[in-house]
C-alpha cells in the first residue's frame, strides 16, 4: 500500500503509512531500479501497540529518507507492512510470507520475546537477516540477527552505580514484570547492587494483566527500602506509578526504572504522579543533543504528531538505519554480504553513536542517565559513552561460532 | 435435494448418502492437489486454517451433538500443544509426545468430565466452569518464569512460551523431518478424517443417543440410557481432538505460548464455530478458514486498527446470516431448488 | 502496622472491584440474559468518558456521573441498533457483542491513541493503622456499596422496579397487562450499561483508561455473576464478598499470581459443590 506524505500524515492517527511513493522514486531517479525489499512486522493492532506505533513510522521515515536521497546503492528501498494484532502465529505467517513470497532483503521488528523466538527460526530456515528492535533480556546469538536496543548488562552498569552511590539507594526492592526480561533484568539488579554493597530486600514479579498493587504497596510500606527499581511493562502496571504516587510518595522512597519511559510511560501519567523517577535509556526526546532535536524535528514533521517519540520510535529509524550503513559497507543487499559487513558498522544517530558489536551482533550505544521533571520532561543527569552489551558478551561469539543461534541465559551467581 | 443438504445440517443420524461421499472425495482431491499451485507461504497460511479448525470441530461436535458449550476447548488445545514440546524436546524422538499431545489431554478431559458430568454441572456452569479451568492453566503457566520451573530439560518459561518446538520426524525414520508442504499434507490428511470420523460416529447407536440427549436428556434417561455416560465419553472425545489440534499447532509453528489456553483464543473458537454455523460439522471449518483469512489479509492491508473493521464485519454479519453461514446457505440453496417444486404442489 | 486492619483494607478494596465490574454485568446478563461480551468495553468507555469530561474542565465528582450518563446512552443505542434484534438467539448475541468488542477497542485506539490515560483524584493518602493508602480507594469502595444499594433499592421499592423484574420473569405477561416491554428492555439495558460506565469512570484515577482493559475485567465479571446464581444482586454480592476476601487476603500474605489462581480455584470447587450457584437453592428473585 502506498500512499502520498499528505495521506500519510492524514492517516497517521490511526491508518497505515507509507512510504516510498512514486514521486519521491522518480525524483530521485530510482523508479526503474530494481527495489531492495525490507519487511517491517510489528502490531499496529492489539495490546502491544503502545510500543509500535512510532516505531512503524520511524522505520517509514528513515526508508523515504534514504530513497529521497538517491537510495541504497542506487536502488529503491521498497518497505512492505505487516500488522501482526499481537498475535505470536500471525508473527509466523507473516515471516515466512515476507521471505518466501515478498523475497524482502531483511526483516525488521518484533516487539516481545517471544515474537522474536518465532521469527528467529524462520529467518534461520529461510536464510534471510532480521533486525529486531527493541530493548531485552539479552543473550541472542545468532548471525541472522542484529539487536539494536538495549541489554540489560548496558543499561545498569550505567544505572545502578548511579543509584546506589550517588543518591543513596542502599536497600533496593524490585519489581519486575513476570517474564523473561523481567526476571533476567532483576537478576543483573541483584548482582549489581550487591557488588557495589547494596541490599536487596525482595524481588517481586507482577503478571502483566495485575493492576490491583494494594497489596505491593502495603508490602512495599513493611520493607522500607531506599529505591524501589520498577522492570514493570504495559498498561496494567501503569497503575503502580498512580497508586505508589497517592500512598508512599517518591519524597520517602526513591523510584528508579530500566522500562519507564520506553513505552512513553510519563506521558500517560500526571506530572506529579512521574516527577523524580530516574531512567536510563538509549535515547529519550530531552536530550537537548543537535541530533536529538534535529531527528525530533524531522519526525515531528514526517508525521504531523508533535508528543514524544521515546526509544521504542527512535530504535526503530535506528535499525533501518544501521541494516542500510551495513548494506552500503557490503555493496549489496543479500543477507550473506550484509552479515559479513556488520561488525564495526557505525551510524551517528539521534542518541549518539551506534556501533554494531560483530562478536555478538548487538549494538554499542550511549546511555543516558535522566530524571523525570516537574514537567512531563526529563533532565539530564549523565551520559555513559559507549557502553557494549557486556552480558551478551560473556556468553557469544560468533567470530569463533558463526553457527550458533542459541538464545544463552548468562549464568549470574 | 433437501436431502442432500441434510447431510451437512443439523447431525440427525441419518447414513450420510453418496452425495455427501462424492462431495468428500472431491474435497480431498482439491486439498490434496493444492500444493500444485500454492506456494510455500500459502500452504503455510492453509494449514494453520486445517489445524485450527480442528479445534473449532472439537467444540462444534460437543455443542451441536450433545448440546454442551465447553468455553474452555484451549485448556486441551493448549496442554496438547505443551505436553507434545515438552516431551519432543526432552526425548528427541516425536512419535510417542504426539500420541500423548493427544492422549494426556483426553485424560485431562476424561478427569474434568467425571467432576463435572458426574457433579450434574449444566449449562453456562459448564461453560463458565471450563472457562475458569483454561484461564487457571493460562495463569498458571505464565507464572512459570523463573528458571526453576523445569520439566526434564526444558524451561517452561511463562509468558514468552517454549519456541524452537522440533519439528515432526517421520516415526519409522527419525532423521527425516516435515517441512511446510508435509505438514499441510498431515493437517489436511487429519481434518478430514476427523470431520469423516465425527460425521460417521453420529450414524452409530453411540451417535444417536448423543443427538437424543441434545434434544431431550430426560427422555433418553427414560428410555433406560445413562445419559452421563454418554456426555463423559463424548466430552473426552472432544479433548483428545482438541489435543490433537494443540499438538498440530506446535508442531506448525514451531512454539507453544500461554495465550494457547487465553480467553482471546478460546473466544475466537466460539467467534469460528458461530460464523460458520454450529449445526453443522463442515460450518466451524468455514468458519475457521474465512476469519483466519480476514485478519491475516487485514493486516497486510494498511486498514488502521485491524479489530475496528473486523468488529464492524462481524456485527453486520450476525444481522444478515441467522444460523451462521453453512446452514443459511444451505437453506437459500435448498430453497432455490426445492422452491418450484414446492409451488407445483400449492397449485 | 495493625496486621488485621491491613488486611481488612485489602478485602474490602478486592471486593470493591469485584462489584464495579461485575454489577452492570449482573442486570444485562443476570437479569436479561444478554451474554455482553462487550461488557469490559463498556468499562473501558466509562474510563474515557471520565477523561474526557475533566479534560473539558469538569472536577472528577461530576466527570463520574456523567461518564455514567454517556455510557447509558451508548448502552441505549446499542440496545436500539443492535441487540434488540438477537433476543433471545443467545449465539447471535455472543457474535454480535464480540464484534461490538473488537469493534470500541478499534474505534477508541483510532480516536485516542493506544496509551493509558487517567485524571487524578489529588485526594493523597490517608493511614490506616499505620499504612497509608490512597484516600480515593476508600471513595472507590463506598461508591461500589452505593452502587449496590441504589440499585437494590431501585428494583426493590420502586414501581418502575416492579416492572423491570416483572417483564424479565414473564414478557408475555407483563405485554398482555400493558406494558411496552420493548421499552423496559431498552431501559434495563441501558441502566446496566450505565452502572458499567459508572464502574469504569471510578476506576480511572487509580486504574486509568486504556483501550484494552476490557480484556482484564471481563472473564472475572462473568465468574462473579455467574456463579452468584439466579439471584442476579445477592448473587453478585455474595460472590463478590467470596472472591474478594480471597484475593485480597492470599495477594497480600503471599502474591497476586495466588491470589488470582486462588479465585479461580475457589470458582471451580464452588460450582462443583453448588452446580446452580451461590443463590441456587433459594427462591427466584432479586
Amino acid at each position: 500500500m502506498k500512499l502520498s506524505r499528505r495521506q500519510f500524515t492524514k492517516l497517521a492517527g490511526g491508518g497505515l503509512a507509507f512510504a516510498s511513493l512514486p514521486l519521491t522514486l522518480s525524483k530521485a531517479g530510482l523508479a526503474s531500479e530494481e527495489p531492495i525489499k525490507v519487511a517491517n512486522i510489528l502490531d499496529q493492532t492489539g495490546g502491544l501497540n503502545i510500543y509500535s506505533l512510532k516505531q512503524m513510522k520511524a522505520v517509514a521515515m528513515a526508508v523515504d529518507e534514504i530513497n529521497a536521497a538517491g537510495g541504497l546503492l542506487g536502488r529503491p528501498i521498497e518497505l512492505i507492512f505487516y500488522d501482526a494484532q499481537s498475535n505470536n502465529q500471525l508473527y509466523s505467517q507473516y515471516a515466512t510470507q515476507a521471505l518466501l513470497r515478498d523475497q524482502v532483503h531483511a526483516i525488521h521488528g518484533g516487539v516481545t520475546s517471544s515474537s522474536r523466538e518465532v521469527i528467529r527460526p524462520i529467518v534461520q530456515r529461510f536464510q534471510g537477516f532480521y533486525v529486531y528492535n527493541s530493548l531485552y533480556e539479552g543473550g541472542v546469538c545468532d548471525r541472522r540477527h542484529l539487536s539494536t536496543g538495549m541489554v540489560p548488562g548496558q543499561q545498569l552498569d550505567a544505572l545502578v552505580p548511579y543509584v546506589v552511590n550517588e543518591l543513596g539507594g542502599k536497600k533496593g526492592y524490585i519489581l519486575a514484570a513476570d517474564y523473561n526480561y523481567g526476571h533476567i533484568t532483576s537478576k543483573w539488579l541483584q548482582k549489581y547492587i550487591r557488588d557495589l554493597g547494596g541490599e536487596d530486600l525482595a524481588v517481586e514479579f507482577i503478571p502483566l494483566d495485575v493492576s490491583n498493587f494494594a497489596p505491593v504497596i502495603a508490602r512495599l510500606q513493611d520493607a522500607k527500602p531506599d529505591v524501589v527499581w520498577s522492570a514493570l511493562v504495559g498498561a496494567a502496571h501503569m497503575s503502580f506509578y498512580r497508586q505508589f504516587h497517592a500512598t508512599i510518595g517518591k519524597d520517602n522512597m526513591m523510584l528508579a526504572s530500566t522500562t519507564y519511559s520506553i513505552g512513553r510511560e510519563h506521558v500517560e501519567l500526571t506530572p506529579e504522579e512521574g516527577e523524580g523517577i530516574v531512567i536510563a535509556t538509549s535515547f529519550y526526546d530531552g536530550l537537548g543533543t543537535p541530533a536529538a532535536e534535529d531527528f525530533i524535528q524531522r519526525f515531528h514533521d514526517y508525521t504531523g504528531e508533535t508528543d514524544y517519540i521515546g526509544e521504542y520510535g527512535e530504535s526503530g529509524y535506528r535499525g533501518l538505519a544501521l541494516w542500510a550503513e551495513a548494506v552500503r559497507r557490503a555493496g549489496s543487499p543479500e543477507p550473506e554480504a550484509v552479515m559479513d559487513a556488520l561488525g564495526g558498522t557505525a551510524v551517528e544517530g539521534a542518541g549518539g553513536l551506534y556501533t554494531i558489536d560483530g562478536q555478538t551482533n548487538h549494538t554499542t550505544m550511549n546511555i543516558h542517565i535522566a530524571v523525570q521533571d516537574a514537567d512531563r520532561g526529563f533532565q539530564a543527569i549523565r551520559t555513559f559513552e559507549q557502553q557494549p552489551p557486556v552480558d551478551t558478551q560473556l556468553v557469544c561469539n560468533l567470530y569463533e561460532n558463526p553457527n550458533d543461534t542459541t538464545q544463552y541465559v548468562v549464568e549470574i551467581d | 435435494m433437501q436431502r442432500l443438504f441434510s447431510d451437512f445440517r443439523r447431525p440427525s443420524g441419518q447414513r450420510p448418502g453418496a452425495i455427501w461421499w462424492s462431495f468428500i472425495a472431491v474435497a480431498t482431491v482439491v486439498v490434496f492437489a493444492l500444493p500444485q499451485v500454492l506456494d510455500l507461504a500459502q500452504l503455510l497460511d492453509l494449514s494453520v486454517v486445517f489445524v485450527l479448525a480442528l479445534l473449532a470441530l472439537s467444540m462444534s461436535f460437543l455443542w451441536g451433538y450433545v448440546g454442551i458449550l465447553s468455553f474452555g476447548q484451549t485448556a486441551f488445545f493448549g496442554l496438547g500443544g505443551y505436553v507434545y514440546a515438552v516431551a519432543a524436546m526432552n526425548w528427541g524422538d516425536t512419535t510417542l509426545p504426539f500420541l500423548l499431545g493427544i492422549l494426556v489431554p483426553l485424560a485431562f478431559a476424561a478427569l474434568l468430565g467425571v467432576f463435572m458430568v458426574y457433579g450434574k454441572i449444566s449449562d453456562i456452569y459448564f461453560s463458565v466452569m471450563t472457562l475458569v479451568i483454561t484461564l487457571i492453566l493460562n495463569k498458571a503457566m505464565r507464572a512459570t518464569s523463573g528458571d526453576q520451573y523445569v520439566i526434564g530439560d526444558v524451561r517452561l518459561n511463562g509468558q514468552n512460551g517454549i519456541p524452537g518446538v522440533p519439528p515432526l520426524q517421520v516415526p519409522w525414520n527419525p532423521t527425516v523431518t516435515l517441512f511446510i508442504d508435509h505438514v499441510y499434507y498431515l493437517s489436511a490428511a487429519l481434518i478430514v478424517l476427523v470431520y469423516v470420523g465425527l460425521r460417521l460416529l453420529l450414524t452409530t447407536s453411540f451417535g444417536r443417543v448423543l443427538v437424543g440427549i441434545r434434544e431431550n436428556e430426560r427422555r433418553i434417561e427414560l428410555l433406560g440410557y445413562d445419559a452421563r455416560r454418554y456426555k463423559f465419553a463424548a466430552f473426552a472425545l472432544s479433548g483428545g481432538v482438541a489435543g490433537l489440534s494443540g499438538t498440530m499447532f506446535a508442531i506448525w509453528g514451531n512454539f507453544v505460548a500461554p495465550e494457547m489456553f487465553g480467553l482471546g483464543q478460546a473466544a475466537e473458537v466460539i467467534i469460528w464455530v458461530i460464523v460458520g454455523g454450529k449445526s453443522t460439522l463442515i460450518g466451524p471449518i468455514v468458519g475457521t478458514g474465512i476469519i483466519q483469512y480476514l485478519t491475516s489479509w487485514l493486516g497486510t492491508q494498511g486498514v488502521g486498527q485491524v479489530t475496528l473493521v473486523l468488529g464492524v464485519v462481524l456485527v453486520v454479519f450476525v444481522l444478515l446470516f441467522k444460523e451462521g453461514l453453512v446452514p443459511t446457505l444451505g437453506s437459500l440453496i435448498a430453497r432455490l431448488f426445492g422452491g418450484r417444486r414446492k409451488q407445483g404442489e400449492a397449485e | 502496622m495493625d496486621t488485621l486492619l491491613v488486611y481488612a483494607y485489602q478485602v474490602a478494596f478486592s471486593f470493591s472491584i469485584f462489584i464495579l465490574i461485575s454489577l452492570g454485568l449482573a442486570v444485562i446478563f443476570g437479569m436479561m440474559k444478554v451474554i455482553n461480551l462487550a461488557q469490559g468495553e463498556f468499562i473501558m468507555l466509562g474510563a474515557y468518558a471520565c477523561v474526557v469530561c475533566s479534560a473539558v474542565g469538569l472536577p472528577l465528582w461530576l466527570a463520574v456521573p456523567l461518564a455514567g450518563v454517556i455510557v447509558g446512552a451508548i448502552g441505549i443505542l446499542v440496545e436500539r441498533t443492535v441487540i434488540r434484534f438477537l433476543y433471545g438467539r443467545v449465539l447471535d448475541t455472543l457474535l454480535a457483542t464480540w464484534g461490538l468488542s473488537l469493534f470500541l477497542v478499534g474505534i477508541v485506539t483510532t480516536i485516542a491513541g493506544p496509551q493509558s490515560q487517567s485524571v487524578p483524584a489529588d485526594l493523597g493518602g490517608v493511614s490506616l493503622g499505620g499504612l497509608q493508602v490512597p484516600a480515593y480507594s476508600l471513595v472507590m469502595i463506598g461508591g461500589a456499596c452505593a452502587m449496590l444499594l441504589g440499585t437494590y433499592a431501585l428494583w426493590r421499592f420502586t414501581s418502575l422496579g416492579l416492572i423491570v423484574r416483572g417483564t424479565m420473569q414473564n414478557p408475555e405477561m407483563a405485554r398482555a397487562l400493558g406494558t411496552n416491554t420493548s421499552m423496559i428492555y431498552m431501559f434495563t439495558f441501558g441502566f446496566g450499561s450505565a452502572l458499567t460506565g459508572l464502574a469504569g469512570a471510578l476506576l480511572v484515577p487509580l486504574f486509568g483508561a486504556a483501550p484494552t482493559m476490557g480484556l482484564f475485567y471481563i472473564a472475572k465479571a462473568f465468574i462473579a455473576v455467574i456463579s452468584g446464581g439466579p439471584w442476579p444482586l445477592l448473587g453478585t454480592l455474595s460472590a463478590s464478598s467470596l472472591y474478594g476476601t480471597i484475593d485480597g487476603v492470599i495477594s497480600y500474605a503471599f502474591s497476586s499470581v495466588l491470589g488470582e489462581i486462588a479465585v479461580l480455584l475457589v470458582a471451580i470447587v464452588m460450582l462443583r459443590l453448588l452446580p446452580q450457584g451461590i443463590t441456587g437453592r433459594l427462591r427466584k428473585g432479586l
